[in-house]
């Protein structure tokens, strides 16, 4: 019943993921919703949730702080924007050391599946193409210890964590100074 | 090739956008074609054609032929990969944290009898709330 994870980009700034869940909806929406539950599946690639506040209604805030290879810690919050279980969930993310302007609005629609399951289709906004640049930019430049590890929680994990084989590839592309022609 | 990467990745996900260019650069991955041969299968102008050709060219994804006359189009593959490259490492991320979710789900779900639908039953965690079934959490 749950299905490949599916990745499109509708616009230059936003990214909408979509994945389908072998529970019901009020179930699903918990676990994207109360602490207890976020801190038992929200991290990956060798982070993990440490701390978790949930203020869970319109304007109230939220705060995750995640712990990663080495000790290197990362916090993001934002404010609810929609509350409205088990249907839909948005909120604004902003990350303490963030790197670009303005906040991303996350926003998961959660719709019943066939088979009693739930698909999640999250949006990820950004607040302007300029700043899904910036985001774009470090992941591809970091190096280990350098601060824009939460970033790597939020795009791809950190380098002695992450998936090594595409990497290769990613940084020739990226990398100043040596772009294939 | 004096483009900086992020500004060229903005422009790749820019041209990525329009399903028009989608398709002139899923034509071009079966070899190089000129305007009149790429505006063939398309209702639209070959003026509009080119506009979206320049989208393209701007972002690195094509790139013209010298000859004058023909200036023949071809993929460049390098700024369409570094895209598809840092997509591919996202949607894995969330695969990860995805399938961690599965398993709570699963776990959620075999819960004790009786409390099947019950989140708050999740074992080695102390529940929150009262283990109201449906209640949605709220503080």
């Amino acid at each position: 019943m749950t299905g490949p994870l599916t990745l499109t980009t509708p616009s230059d700034r936003e990214i909408v993921l979509r994945r389908t869940f072998a529970a019901p909806r009020h179930l699903v929406f918990s676990a994207f919703t109360r602490p207890d539950l976020l801190r038992r599946w929200y991290g990956a690639q060798g982070w993990r949730l440490v701390e978790c506040e949930v203020d869970l209604r319109v304007g109230g805030g939220y705060r995750f702080g995640s712990r990663g290879p080495g000790g290197a810690g990362m916090t993001q919050r934002g404010v609810y924007r929609v509350v409205d279980p088990p249907a839909t969930l948005a909120y604004t993310e902003r990350f303490d050391d963030q790197s670009y302007p303005g906040e991303t609005l996350i926003t998961h629609a959660f719709t019943e599946a066939a088979g009693g399951g739930t698909t999640v289709t999250t949006t990820v906004r950004y607040p302007s193409a300029r700043a899904r640049d910036i985001a774009l930019r470090y992941p591809m430049r970091r190096g280990v210890a350098e601060s824009y590890q939460r970033l790597d929680t939020l795009l791809a994990g950190p380098p002695e964590a992450g998936p090594p084989s595409r990497r290769d590839g990613f940084q020739r592309t990226a990398e100043e100074g040596d772009e294939p022609q | 090739m004096t483009v900086d990467a992020p500004d060229r990745l903005d422009a790749t996900f820019a041209a990525l956008a329009d399903p028009t260019r989608r398709a002139i650069l899923a034509r071009l991955a079966t070899g190089e074609a000129t305007v009149t041969e790429l505006a063939a299968p398309f209702a639209i102008s070959q003026p509009a054609i080119s506009k979206h050709l320049k989208v393209l060219e701007r972002a690195g994804l094509i790139s013209r032929g010298r000859d004058a006359q023909r200036r023949p189009c071809r993929l460049e593959a390098a700024p369409l990969a570094a895209a598809v490259s840092w997509l591919e490492r996202y949607r894995r991320y969330w695969e990860e944290r995805y399938r961690n979710l599965d398993a709570l789900l699963h776990e959620l779900q075999a819960g004790p009898a009786g409390e099947r639908e019950s989140p708050e039953q999740a074992p080695e965690q102390a529940p929150e709330q009262p283990p109201e079934r449906g209640r949605e959490p709220a503080r």
